[in-house]
């Protein structure tokens, strides 16, 4: 019976099965995700895709089982946008880190196979209505290659929404640390070797461009991956911050004939807004809850930047690299609701998370919104869901898939609460 | 060639001074006792005491006599100093001169604990048993270089250790011996916080952990003293016998010089300090340390600000440094600041009259500036006869041109021991000027300037510049005219008073003629001279130093104001729970009325119509607003305080209180089972350390259990303990020798004080209470049942991630827990932490807080809050008071804040909306009736800051376009101290 019980906490959840009846859900506040609400909505779906978006109102007939949802709101899933989910399970033990391979140039490292379905902390997402993430690794000057899952998967191959979707590159700062192991200052100082640093770079993707103009009898897997780079079927997301690099980062890469490209971190990208627009470069913002860069910077820096970004016209996303990033991912809609606080209009702080995040992930043919021949991914809560007070999920689906809303975490709570209560 | 190498060495041998009882092989013994009368000259015999044409008469190395009329021995060498200045030689009483720098023992694989050295005090970095003279070397080259700047005297020490032992006065004299010039072999005491490089014992870690050593090395060393110890201490003894020195104690910054002050004062010792320069950033603080102070004048360059997308990374703290630091020594002589200064720092000596000749621009007093290098440096030391030219002084002194800190003076000779060093000729004549040059009827303007034997002179001819080479030497002026006509030579002398050169001049065919060549008059150059100068004074701007000395800093303190808060809603964290449109008055700091339509006519009035009024948050667990967080390198560091290390600077404190947080404990970390006790503070920004710690302070000592303290991170851990095993261990250990000494204590038997015993012997009298980082539940229960067996209780355990699976045992045992409300999977300790930890507790009966343990967190604690409410399903006044009346609570300060009530401290803030709604934002933080945050006033603070950094850009520009050399743009870390973070301290 205790070792029933030891299992039992230790395994995850059982994916839901695929949708087999229609689902209409009823008299819901609906944020659509691209900026429009629906109050008393009608929302339905059926073979995991959205057959019906409007108003209750509406004398429809409603199909399959009806879910009354009524002073309740709707949402898609929530995407995280550039998260490392399931790639590694307790950050402090290293048999569980599997997002930093080592080497610096890794077009060809891909995040997918590694991406861990059965993850503690990927179930724990889905009480948040966290349902989709974009997979990503880390390190080196070219992490690799990320793809998008979506969160209720027997293993990674059923998680996959795009594969392979985007190659990530870290783009060098040009401040360095004092070495203060010879006694200098160590504050960052103006790097003497950014300029060779970034000339690396465009070196590499030149050598990627010629061989793969050529006709080489010997393969080079890392360049062979780069490949979509260059025809624009793959992205390449700049991590980059400082209005100088981000300058630099977007016109070299656009002189390599690399067009498809997003930003993330971005930080000082408010300076240079118009080239963003220009080059239709999408921005992956870092968490609003982190400190500002600098100690000048206004305490509210980094939570009004989505706003000041939004109003110049550049498209952006809420992303999770940084600290605690994986555990974190479930706060992602109160990251929003902190832009709200600080100035955006709700449903736009909504779509950073859901119509903005599905367009620089070039998914949203497929989801981000709520509207009629996308994917059934979409959630039921209580309130407000930028908001812990309103964030509470009754129901939550996944390509229609009626999916658990229970944790490891949902579970222990329970056995622990029935402990006392039987005292 | 070797042959006159050779012959040269034994000449400089030969001038070497000897004893006389010396035998000599190299010709028969002499001995010449020289008199030399140095005449006519202004006399600086002190800063004050300045005679005109005066004679200074020295025999023997010393003054015999000075003063006006001086009767001059026979047989006395005279040399008139007519026009000339005479000041005593200047004095650098902090140096490592002569000495080499400690090489750094070579590190092995694990952490060392053990002392390396047998027979001395348990810590290698208490060294006062170290007497340079036994590696004195007299530094010949360095030597020069400090009297050319015009150093007579040095006090040299070895800059290596916490105590580092005594130091040397040596007298800056090449020619001498080291029997003469060493004026003194044990001149001081010296100490820092920096550890010995000699040895790499882990302890201490850190600066409070630097001071705690301190605190208990005197105690130990006044033990010794009494006979006490059955065994011998060689580092004791020493510092025994160093007690009377005059205790010099280096700081890196002036935060540190108030932390050295305070370590000296509770052992009635009063430190000179050796500060950093940045005094200026909180004068009135560092004035009320009425210490000595020994100050660096090391100036920074300007920033290159050319590139905006660089500049704009450099902080206002640096930009704002590299403009007000010249004005540092004005400032601490304008406020009565007694201090020398020191070269120290300085990557060149050369540098350090250039300085000087700045601060002097910056407003500081030239009679101090002399004084800070004579007979300030010889006060701190205690001697009478250095730093002056009284009779029976060293006569150490240097002869210039005129007043010595002005950049056109020249410095002669700098005589130390009565032995003269030349450092500009003086007999090399000043000819600098504007002269009309006659050479075959050609009339030529010819510019001399420069000093001694480098004046050089530049040649035109009708306004166009001929070529030419100039040179002076032995008083002969040659010239090369380059024409095209061919080439000029010129050679001649200058006849001074008729302010006239003249010569012969030979053309390229050899042709001989006459030349000359007349002063033009000064008067024209000299007005222009002196209006550019002017012009230059004029520009010099320092902009206000604000408290703290950073962005958002505030000019003036934040007065108490008596505000009267009408129609909002208030969220009491009392059983009063929420009140809708009353009225709350603020007066002398209290709240001190709750009701409807109150009124007060002195009142500021604030509407706060739908908005929401609550009491300041409170973090029980937070490591802003601290140098350091851990001491690490023991598993109990029970002796160190964070209230040592409070840094009122942090940017933290302000981005804190920008989201309601008024109060918070800082920390220790988690390094160890036993950490060191807590700092409560108020965030009261702008204000000093001491203004921030809570008064009359509760007393907390952080405890530490799981993965941190058994070194699980560390691949070479070796330290005792590494199983939770072994924690119980060291707890029962702790406990029962703290019960021990408190029973020797109070049975008035003789005992010796240690430090860590006093504190752990407090929390077993209940005078103290634990905060105790934790995670999970067996970890918890042995604790508390450790504390049982103890007869006390475990206040608070922290992070208490596993609260939740003992929460019936924690609530009989009466110990909160202060947890994160959602935070898990970064170590394996934490796979069952769960974010119902928090409601499952309290609904077992335990007091919960909600913490940070997170410099950005703490700013936003409204919203973990809230969190209790999705995840457990508190109501929102359970929620809301486990950030306000719960940790205030677990703080025992319950008393003051945490909560509106009547009476209690006017700590509240103004909240735009619900406070627990995501969308709330703070609008006012009022801490005992002062308003520390306003929004409106930091959209001010914002606007100032960008205004500020564009004039001191421009300033910037302004400094490399007039040549000023400029170093690369620079960008300030950011810091971020967590449980687990360790400061390495400096050696």
């Amino acid at each position: 019976m205790f070792f029933f019980l030891m299992i039992n906490i230790n395994a995850q959840q059982t994916p839901a099965a695929k949708q087999s009846n229609p689902i209409s859900i009823e008299g819901a506040t609906a944020h659509l995700g691209n900026g429009q609400v629906i109050e008393n909505s009608l929302i339905m779906f059926s073979d995991g895709k959205i057959t019906f978006v409007g108003s209750a109102m509406m004398r429809i007939a409603r199909i399959g089982t009806v879910i009354n949802a009524k002073g309740k709101h709707i949402y898609p899933g929530l995407i995280a946008t550039n998260a490392s989910l399931g790639l590694a399970e307790i950050d402090a033990v290293k048999a569980t880190r599997d997002f930093d391979e080592v080497g610096t140039m890794n077009p060809h490292i891909r995040s997918l196979i590694a991406y861990n379905a059965e993850s503690k902390v990927v179930e724990s997402m889905r009480p948040n209505g966290v349902l989709m993430a974009q997979i990503t690794p880390r390190g080196g000057l070219i992490s690799g290659t990320s793809s998008i899952v979506q969160l209720d998967a027997w293993n990674w191959e059923d998680a996959a929404i795009k594969t392979d979707d985007a190659i990530h590159m870290n783009w060098p700062g040009s401040f360095t640390s004092g070495r203060w192991w010879l006694g200098e200052d160590p504050a960052l100082k103006a790097d003497p070797n950014y300029g060779k640093n970034i000339d690396e770079i465009k070196q590499y993707f030149l050598n990627a461009k010629n061989y793969l103009a050529s006709n080489s009898d010997t393969k080079h897997i890392p360049y062979e991956s780069t490949k979509g780079l260059f025809d624009g079927s793959t992205k390449l997301f700049i991590h980059a911050s400082g209005a100088k690099e981000i300058t630099d980062a977007i016109t070299i890469c656009k002189e390599l004939g690399i067009n498809n490209l997003a930003l993330v971190h971005g930080e000082g990208a408010d300076s240079v807004a118009d080239l963003l627009v220009k080059n239709n470069v999408g921005v992956v913002l870092d968490r609003p809850h982190r400190n500002p860069n600098s100690e000048d910077d206004a305490y509210d820096y980094t939570y009004t930047i989505a706003k000041t970004l939004v109003d110049k016209g550049v498209l952006v996303c809420l992303g999770m690299e940084g600290q605690m990033e994986r555990m974190n991912t479930r706060n992602l809609p109160f990251y929003a609701g902190t832009f709200a606080a600080h100035g955006l209009d709700k449903e736009v702080a909504l779509q950073l998370l859901t119509s903005n995040s599905a367009k620089i992930l070039g998914i949203d043919d497929k989801v981000g919104t709520l509207e009629v021949g996308k994917d059934a991914t979409l959630f039921i809560s209580d309130g407000d869901a930028l908001d812990m007070r309103g964030n509470v999920l009754s129901k939550a689906f996944i390509q229609g898939r009626d999916i658990s809303l229970e944790t490891h975490q949902t579970k222990l709570w329970k056995r622990y609460s029935n402990k006392y209560k039987s005292k | 060639m070797r042959k006159l190498f050779f012959l040269l060495l034994c000449l400089s041998f030969s001038i070497v001074k000897a004893q006389d009882y010396f035998p000599t092989d190299k010709g028969v013994k002499t001995s010449e006792k020289k008199m030399f009368a140095l005449t006519n000259a202004t006399i600086y015999v002190t800063p004050t005491e300045v005679i005109k044409k005066g004679t200074l008469l020295i025999k023997d190395g010393k003054v015999v006599e000075v003063g006006k009329s001086v009767k001059i021995p026979k047989g006395t060498i005279i040399t008139d100093l007519d026009g000339k200045s005479i000041y005593p030689s200047f004095i650098d009483i902090y140096t490592e001169f002569g000495l080499p720098k400690p090489k750094r023992a070579p590190r092995g694989r694990v952490t060392q604990y053990e002392p390396s050295r047998e027979g001395y005090y348990w810590n290698d970095h208490i060294r006062p048993d170290t007497n340079p003279i036994e590696n004195f070397k007299f530094d010949n080259r360095k030597a020069k270089d400090m009297i050319n700047a015009g150093f007579g005297v040095v006090n040299t020490h070895l800059h290596d250790g916490i105590i580092r032992g005594n130091g040397l006065i040596v007298a800056l004299s090449p020619n001498s011996s080291n029997a003469y010039r060493i004026l003194d072999q044990k001149s001081a005491q010296f100490l820092s916080f920096n550890k010995s490089r000699k040895s790499n014992q882990a302890y201490p870690s850190s600066r409070m952990g630097a001071m705690a050593l301190l605190r208990q090395t005197y105690l130990d060393a006044d033990w010794y003293a009494k006979g006490n110890m059955e065994n011998k201490d060689l580092a004791l003894e020493a510092l025994n016998r160093n007690k009377d020195l005059v205790q010099i104690f280096e700081t890196d910054n002036w935060l540190d010089a108030t932390r050295a002050d305070k370590v000296g004062d509770e052992f009635n010792i009063q430190y000179t300090i050796v500060g950093s320069g940045d005094e200026y950033e909180r004068i009135a603080d560092i004035k009320a340390l009425n210490a000595n102070f020994i100050i660096p004048i090391n100036f920074s360059n300007a920033y290159d600000v050319s590139n905006p997308l660089l500049a704009q990374q450099i902080s206002l703290r640096d930009m704002r440094k590299w403009n007000q630091e010249p004005s540092n020594l004005s400032v601490l002589s304008k406020n009565g600041v007694n201090f020398a200064l020191t070269t120290r720092s300085l990557k060149s000596v050369k540098s350090f009259h250039k300085n000087l000749q700045k601060a002097i621009k910056y407003g500081f007093d030239k009679e101090k500036a002399l004084a800070s290098l004579t007979t300030i440096p010889a006060s701190i030391l205690g001697k009478t006869d250095i730093g002056n030219l009284k009779k029976g002084s060293y006569a150490n002194f240097l002869i210039t041109s005129g007043d010595i800190f002005d950049a056109k003076t020249t410095m002669y000779e700098n005589w130390v021991l009565g032995d003269k060093n030349v450092i500009n000729d003086m007999n090399i004549k000043d000819i600098t000027g504007d002269y009309m040059l006659s050479v075959n009827n050609k009339n030529y303007d010819l510019s001399i300037t420069g000093k001694g034997a480098k004046q050089t002179g530049s040649i035109k001819l009708n306004d166009k510049k001929v070529k030419s080479k100039f040179s002076f030497k032995d008083d002969w002026i040659s010239i090369i005219l380059n024409e095209e006509d061919g080439y000029t030579r010129l050679t001649g002398k200058a006849i001074n008073a008729a302010n006239l050169m003249q010569g012969t001049a030979y053309d390229t065919e050899g042709n001989e003629s006459s030349w000359s060549a007349s002063q033009k008059m000064q008067k024209g150059a000299n007005k222009k001279d002196a209006s550019k100068n002017k012009k230059k004074s004029d520009d010099i701007t320092v902009v206000p130093v604000s408290y703290p000395n950073l962005g958002f800093g505030n000019y003036t303190q934040p007065k108490t104001e008596t505000i009267l808060i009408k129609n909002v809603t208030i969220w009491t964290s009392e059983d009063a729970g929420i009140l809708e449109n009353t009225d709350v008055l603020l007066e002398d700091g209290k709240i001190s009325k709750i009701g409807k339509n109150l009124k007060s006519r002195r009142a500021t009035v604030i509407d706060g119509t739908g908005k929401h009024l609550t009491a300041g948050i409170v973090d029980e667990h937070s490591h802003i607003a601290a140098s350091s967080i851990n001491e690490g390198a023991q598993n109990s560091s029970a002796e160190v305080t964070i209230e040592d290390v409070v840094d009122p600077t942090d940017i933290n404190i302000y981005r804190n209180i920008s989201g309601g947080t008024t109060s918070a404990q800082i920390l220790h970390g988690s390094a160890n089972p036993i950490g060191g006790r807590s700092a409560i503070i108020k965030l009261k920004w702008g204000e000093n350390a001491e203004g921030m710690i809570y008064k009359n302070t509760p007393k907390f000592i952080k405890f530490a259990l799981g993965e941190n303290v058994k070194q699980s991170r560390s691949a070479n851990g070796v330290r005792f303990p590494q199983t939770r095993m072994g924690v119980e261990q060291l707890f029962v250990d702790y406990f029962t020798r703290a019960k021990e000494y408190d029973a020797l204590k109070k049975s008035g038997k003789p005992y010796r004080k240690d430090i860590e015993m006093e504190v752990i012997a407090e929390i077993l009298n209940k005078e103290r209470f634990i905060s105790c980082h934790s995670y999970v539940q067996s970890e918890i229960n042995m604790l508390m049942k450790v504390t049982e067996k103890f007869n006390f209780n475990v206040n608070t355990f922290t992070h208490i991630l596993e609260g939740y699976k003992v929460a019936d045992k924690m609530a009989e045992h009466g110990v909160g827990g202060s947890t994160f409300s959602d935070w898990w999977a970064y170590k394996y300790e934490v796979n069952d932490a769960i974010p119902f930890n928090a409601a499952i507790m309290h609904n077992a009966g335990v007091t919960v807080a909600i913490n940070s343990d997170d410099r950005e967190m703490s700013r936003r604690l409204n919203q973990e809050a809230a969190k209790t409410i999705k995840y457990g399903g508190l109501s929102e006044l359970e929620a809301w008071k486990t950030v306000t009346i719960n940790p205030a609570k677990l703080l025992h300060i319950d008393d003051r804040v945490g909560s509106i009530k009547e009476g209690k401290d006017a700590d509240v803030v103004l909240w735009s909306n619900h406070p627990m709604s995501i969308y709330a934002k703070v609008e006012k933080t009022i801490i005992e009736g002062k308003v520390y945050f306003d929004r409106e006033e930091d959209k001010k603070k914002r606007k100032a800051i960008a205004e500020e950094k564009s004039q001191l850009i421009t300033m910037m520009l302004n400094e490399k376009l007039g040549g000023g050399k400029t170093r690369v743009p620079m960008k300030r870390k950011d810091r971020n101290f967590e449980c687990d973070t360790l400061e390495e301290l400096k050696n």
